[in-house]
């Protein structure tokens, strides 16, 4: 099992990367993520799953969508700039032409009687989707006081108090450093 | 096509401080698309957020139908671009130096505090979209059941959103 998964000895090239990232986009519904994972350790063997691990750990350390940094950081190591940039277009190409479609129908639809009540459904169940995602991502956190409040500082801040994003992060990410900081000595 | 110097300039920071994934600005991006430029009422945009979701591909493909809702094509081409492009490049030129401190206590400990600030960052923008989507109680309802489903159970969101949809269009609710 672990040779099967040894990865290739030679770098894909241009044209592989551009392929393995547009077959990651076209499957990727309800998350890219595992879809990435499957292309990348198991299919063409780029990395291993420890390598894939430990980028994925920077692609979620940076700011950005984690799956279009992963792109990018995996084509630079194998072909430089030229690399970055067939993995980051092979990756968005085809979503962003179906979400276009998706778009123009909507636009072309949502005005007819029947369509409104079921885009008003999709939205309601689509609320849903990112509550449960964030209670699945605040799980780990519930035995910790410290995080539980600053997660709830954090949220009041924004929906409370009303606070944009930007001059809130300055406050409360290094808060969160240096609390985890302090806990961590 | 006025519109499109401030369609990059949002996307452009909002790239920037989007932390732990694509979510963290979720509530942000509605304040300012919904509230600071009134470009769309609050159930368009979680209509069009919903529809991102129901597609393939990273779901802040979202900036792409509230550009093209605000300038057409070069709107859409502007907003992603624009979300895309600083933290790319900032992956570009950290990947190469990564290995180098990915055992770096003072990784682990940035990674640990701002992992409950994204807690509350996303589930700030949870809160958002639902006030929005929450037309009446029987669309509460509704989300209030979605998210049980897919907190509780591996059923997939395509078809957790495809009810949705079809309870919406069946007029019960």
């Amino acid at each position: 099992m672990q040779a099967a998964l040894r990865p290739n000895a030679d770098p894909p090239t241009i044209g592989a990367l551009f392929a393995g990232f547009f077959s990651i986009g076209i499957c990727g519904f309800g998350g890219v993520l595992p879809w990435a994972r499957r292309m990348i350790v198991e299919q063409r063997r780029w990395l291993t799953a420890a390598e894939f691990t430990d980028l994925l750990a920077l692609c979620q350390f940076l700011p950005g969508p984690n799956i279009i940094n992963l792109s990018v950081a995996l084509g630079s190591r194998f072909r430089g700039p030229r690399g970055a940039l067939a993995a980051f277009f092979g990756l968005m190409s085809a979503p962003m032409v179906i979400i276009l479609l998706l778009g123009v129908l909507y636009e072309r639809y949502s005005g007819l009687p029947g369509v409104r009540p079921m885009f008003a459904g999709l939205a309601a169940a689509a609320s849903g989707l990112v509550l449960s995602t964030a209670l699945k991502i605040a799980a780990p956190l519930r035995h910790n006081l410290r995080d539980v409040l600053l997660a709830v500082g954090s949220w009041a801040v924004i929906v409370l108090l009303h606070v944009p994003l930007i001059p809130a992060m300055l406050v409360l990410a290094p808060l969160g450093i240096l609390l985890a900081a302090r806990a961590h000595r | 096509m006025s519109e499109l110097p401030a369609l990059a300039w949002l996307y452009a920071q909002l790239s920037l401080v989007a932390v732990g994934g694509g979510n963290t600005i979720l509530p942000e991006m509605q304040r300012q698309v919904v509230n600071v430029h009134g470009w769309m009422t609050g159930q368009e945009f979680a209509a069009l957020y919903a529809l991102a979701q129901a597609a393939p591909g990273p779901n802040m493909l979202v900036s792409a139908l509230v550009g093209w809702r605000v300038a057409g094509l070069p709107g859409a081409l502007v907003a992603t671009g624009s979300l895309c492009a600083p933290s790319s490049l900032l992956s570009y030129v950290v990947s190469g130096a990564w290995f180098r401190f990915r055992d770096a206590r003072w990784r682990r400990v940035v990674q640990a505090g701002l992992t409950p600030v994204t807690v509350g960052l996303v589930m700030a923008g949870a809160t958002m979209l639902t006030e929005a989507t929450s037309v009446d109680w029987r669309f509460a309802a509704l989300t209030a059941a979605a998210t049980l489903v897919l907190t509780l159970t591996r059923l997939s969101p395509l078809v957790v959103l495809a009810g949705g949809a079809a309870l919406g269009a069946s007029g019960l609710l």
